[in-house]
């Protein structure tokens, strides 16, 4: 028999949602400062792990540009806003950043995984080159000045990117280009035989999960006055939402968020304790949480949960 | 034609010990199927072990060189005997691993060069050693001692793979590891040993390299990029591909830098993307 849409667990869920999404629509008028930049930095990671597991998740291609794709919509940033209204600026750092996305997959995504990610990898510290190279031959600067906006419109602008990214990362799971990506994740050959276009749903999945890299980006130039292409296109930024996705699970779009939260408070939290070792440290915790915790937070819950539930059922 | 000359002769130097960077990072992912992202940095540790040693004890880099190796070596097979194969034993599949292992490689990519960091400091240093050119035809000695030293060492490795149990053994694991070890190869320690001759050449490469080029702990990420590059071009997996893409590269490498020094990785980047576009497989490839 199927199950019915509405659910009891459905309904719950949905319910939670609701809130969640009141709370944080809200929380610019009765908080600002410390908290709305930290909830701000939960969304921003989250709308990266998401958008990286839009593409990565089905296919197994582990992409390592999201540093490409985030450092660009910085310098659109730092280019455009000011004499371009701040919503078109977010827009524009999307579209450009599809059509490097485009340009990239269809170089690469021909290729199976590993010379993909090598290729990724290396692409990051290309625009960097190119863009220092470009700054001192053309503009003779290092970095840029970005026009600011205030915390309270950089918050809404990151509310509505993550909504925007969760969603589409939704609808393109349930669509048909989702079910094809599985199939290609599976058996490429098969998925090929069986009528699908592999190169071009690979290319076109890819650069439609760049755009959200790239509007996060964007908006979170606009929170700093200066950018150099060091902090534009740091390569942590591209092993972070790999990190964030593979310790959430990927299973559901909540893995990479709980990944993206729980991650991003941690590397707060030693940033502030520990200034000089945060790398170290950071590392370190990388290489323990790697090595321990095989299954991921949501493996580590779930055998929680079997304890703590005791005898009253076989594990599955 | 004497600048087309030395453009050649001294990029053959370079490439001699790309081409060695490049057969340890090959190795480790052809048979121990680990994308090490961290190769570089154990590069730039044989360097500052060399510079180290010298500016303590006034140690030959010659010397220090096969300290630098040995103790490199030590590390990577301690790293995949724990780590590595505690992550293939906890792996559903081959790629999940793949994975993961690059992830901890990240994770030791930052370990290796804060510690570094630490120990050493950020800024940048020189290795004075042989700091003079062979007068016939111009060429830093330092650099024919280089290049004699890669010569020497991956001849030896060639025979080790060609001609001994062990080789063969670890000729056998990156064919088909499952079907190796129901042949009796002890898989575990072939892939240990493995990773740690992987490292070891970055140990041993960046004990060559301090000694021609400036060193900073910073300067990982770039060998990583070059190895990637190299074994792009050679084949994944191939040896004989590295040693010949190592010189490729090395000799682009000299020819741009002589018309424009700060291009010289851009350069690298439009090799890579159009032998990718031409063939994917590398040079060597299968």
């Amino acid at each position: 028999m199927k199950t019915t849409t509405f659910s009891k667990t459905r309904i719950v869920s949905l319910a939670v949602l609701a809130v969640i999404f009141v709370a944080l629509a809200l929380l610019p008028t009765i908080t600002e400062g410390y908290w709305l930049t930290r909830i701000s930095d939960y969304m921003r990671y989250a709308i990266l792990a998401v958008a990286w597991v839009i593409f990565s998740g089905p296919t197994g291609y582990m992409s390592l540009a999201t540093a490409a794709f985030y450092g660009l919509g910085f310098y659109i940033a730092a280019i455009a806003n000011g004499p371009v209204p701040f919503v078109a600026v977010i827009i524009i750092a999307g579209i450009a950043s599809f059509v490097v996305a485009l340009g990239i997959g269809a170089l690469t995504l021909r290729l199976r995984g590993v010379y993909f990610t090598m290729f990724t990898f290396a692409v990051v510290l290309l625009i960097n080159n190119v863009v220092l190279e470009v700054e001192r031959l053309v503009t003779g600067t290092r970095g840029r000045f970005v026009e600011t906006e205030t915390q309270a419109v950089a918050y809404y602008a990151m509310f509505a990117v993550a909504i925007i990214t969760l969603v589409s990362a939704y609808m393109i799971r349930r669509s048909r280009h989702g079910l094809a990506l599985q199939s290609i994740g599976e058996y490429e050959e098969a998925a090929a035989h069986s009528g699908i276009n592999v190169v071009r749903t690979k290319v076109i999945i890819f650069a439609t999960s760049s755009v959200f890299m790239a509007m996060a980006g964007a908006i979170i130039a606009t929170r700093r006055t200066y950018i150099d292409p060091g902090i534009a296109f740091n390569m942590t930024t591209s092993f972070l939402p790999v990190l964030m996705a593979m310790f959430g699970g990927m299973g559901n779009l909540f893995g990479p968020v709980i990944g993206a939260v729980v991650f991003t408070e941690l590397g707060d939290q030693l940033l502030t304790k520990f200034p000089d070792l945060y790398m170290l440290i950071f590392g370190l915790v990388l290489i323990l949480a790697i090595t321990f915790m095989p299954n991921g937070i949501l493996g580590l819950g779930q055998q929680v949960w079997r304890k703590m539930r005791g005898g009253r059922r076989a594990p599955a | 034609m004497v600048v087309v000359r030395d453009i050649i002769i001294t990029g053959l130097l370079l490439g001699g010990i790309f081409a060695l960077v490049s057969v340890g990072f090959s190795l480790q992912y052809g048979v121990g199927r680990v994308l090490n992202v961290s190769h570089g940095e154990f590069i730039m540790l044989g360097s500052f072990i060399t510079f180290w040693l010298l500016g303590s004890a006034n140690i030959n880099p010659l010397v220090s060189m096969l300290v630098s190796g040995v103790f490199v070596f030590a590390i990577g097979w301690f790293l995949y005997a724990t780590l590595f194969r505690r992550l293939m034993d906890t792996s559903p599949s081959i790629e999940a691993f793949e994975g993961k292992s690059m992830l901890a490689a990240f994770g030791l990519l930052y370990v290796v060069q804060n510690l570094a960091r630490i120990i050493w400091g950020s800024q940048t240093q020189n290795v004075i050693f042989l700091n003079r050119t062979v007068t016939a035809a111009q060429i830093p000695l330092n650099r024919l001692v280089a290049l004699g030293v890669v010569i020497v060492i991956s001849a030896l490795f060639y025979l080790f793979l060609a001609r001994t149990r062990m080789g063969k053994a670890i000729r056998a694991a990156g064919q088909d590891p499952t079907t190796a070890g129901l042949m009796g190869v002890n898989i575990h320690g072939v892939l240990a040993i493995c990773f740690g001759l992987g490292l070891g050449m970055a140990g041993v490469a960046g004990s060559l390299i301090s000694t021609v080029y400036a060193i900073s702990t910073s300067m990982g990420l770039q060998y990583t990029v070059i190895a990637m590059i190299v074994v792009v071009l050679g084949g994944l997996g191939s040896v004989t591909g590295a040693m010949i893409g190592g010189l490729v590269l090395g000799v682009v490498s000299q020819l741009v830098t002589y018309f424009q020094p700060t291009m010289t990785f851009i350069a690298y980047y439009a090799i890579f993307i159009v032998l990718l576009l031409v063939r994917p497989k590398g040079i060597m490839g299968k």
